[in-house]
């Protein structure tokens, strides 16, 4: 389905759904691997959105709107996310600067 | 054609800027290279007949997020490159690095085996692109999903709340805050890396 024989091939939803499964896997590895808590805000959102292109495609590929309004709480979810987030992120680098997110691993104030 | 040609280029701008999120050093890099990646999603949504939330991607994501982003970087001082040279825990990145090729693997694993992706277009008769695609959501939002979107007015209400007790300071510590960070100040500056 995805290598169909007549050229140029048809993009289908599986061609978005494959690009939506590696911008999510890209995400988590990025969240696994780096350090600094914002970068690691930035992949979150980098997986969100994977997820929304997936959900956009099955929207398409089903004919059904009800994708589309999902995607349209996963945006206001994630906006209120990253307002809490950065708040919790600007509170603890103001008391201790530079701090990654190992340094900030045993929860104490 | 034409949407073969949207796809690769917008999805090569997506995967270049999510690359970039990972491998950039820098977090103002990093976060420039998000709003790549949002701007391809969105491309890839006006792709998908999925015209109101690309503007909506473009407006909340590209706008609101990363300029947020952008203003905790500078709000902080945290801009000084990290080192990714250094790996903090042994073994973490080889043990990272096989959870993503799992991931993956799960992914594309369920996508063509499990049946679910025919890649066949929609054949119901649900309007989904142009003027018609806002008026359908519109509809959908007020009706059948009601409810959800109520909450999320909540969801809001209490996000700005909690940032605002999560950010501003506690009325007792302000001097002796201040005094604080008249000592961090300069240290979170130390060296003033010029973003090139």
């Amino acid at each position: 389905m995805l290598l169909a024989a007549d050229f140029p091939p048809e993009v289908t939803a599986s061609w978005y759904l494959v690009l939506g499964a590696v911008l999510f896997t890209i995400g988590a590895v990025g969240l696994l691997v780096r350090r600094n808590p914002l970068v690691m805000f930035m992949c979150v959102e980098l997986m969100l959105n994977a997820v929304n292109l997936t959900f956009v495609s099955f929207a398409r590929a089903l004919g059904d709107l009800g994708g589309q309004v999902v995607v349209f709480f996963v945006m206001v979810v994630a906006a209120a996310e990253v307002v809490v987030g950065l708040a919790i992120v600007v509170s603890v680098l103001r008391r201790r600067p530079g701090a990654t997110a190992d340094d900030i691993a045993m929860l104490k104030g | 054609m034409p949407e073969l040609i949207t796809f690769i280029l917008a999805g090569l701008i997506v995967l270049a800027g999510a690359l970039g999120v990972v491998l950039l050093r820098h977090p103002v890099h990093a976060a420039l290279s998000l709003v790549a990646t949002l701007f391809g999603v969105a491309v890839l949504f006006v792709a998908q007949e999925a015209h109101f939330l690309a503007a909506v991607q473009v407006i909340v994501y590209a706008g609101a997020i990363v300029v947020l982003f952008l203003f905790v970087i500078m709000l902080l001082g945290v801009d000084e490159a990290e080192d990714l040279s250094i790996e903090p825990l042994t073994g973490q990145r080889p043990v990272a690095i096989i959870s993503g090729v799992c991931i993956l693997g799960l992914s594309l694993a369920a996508l063509f085996f499990a049946g679910g992706a025919t890649g066949a277009k929609g054949t119901s008769g649900t309007p989904m692109g142009g003027a018609e695609n806002i008026t359908e959501l519109g509809r959908l939002l007020f009706t059948d999903y009601a409810f959800a979107f109520e909450a999320t007015a909540i969801l809001l209400t209490i996000a700005v709340i909690g940032a605002v007790l999560l950010a501003r300071r506690p009325p007792g510590e302000v001097l002796a805050d201040a005094g604080s960070e008249e000592t961090a100040t300069p240290k979170a500056g130390q060296e003033p890396e010029v973003v090139s």
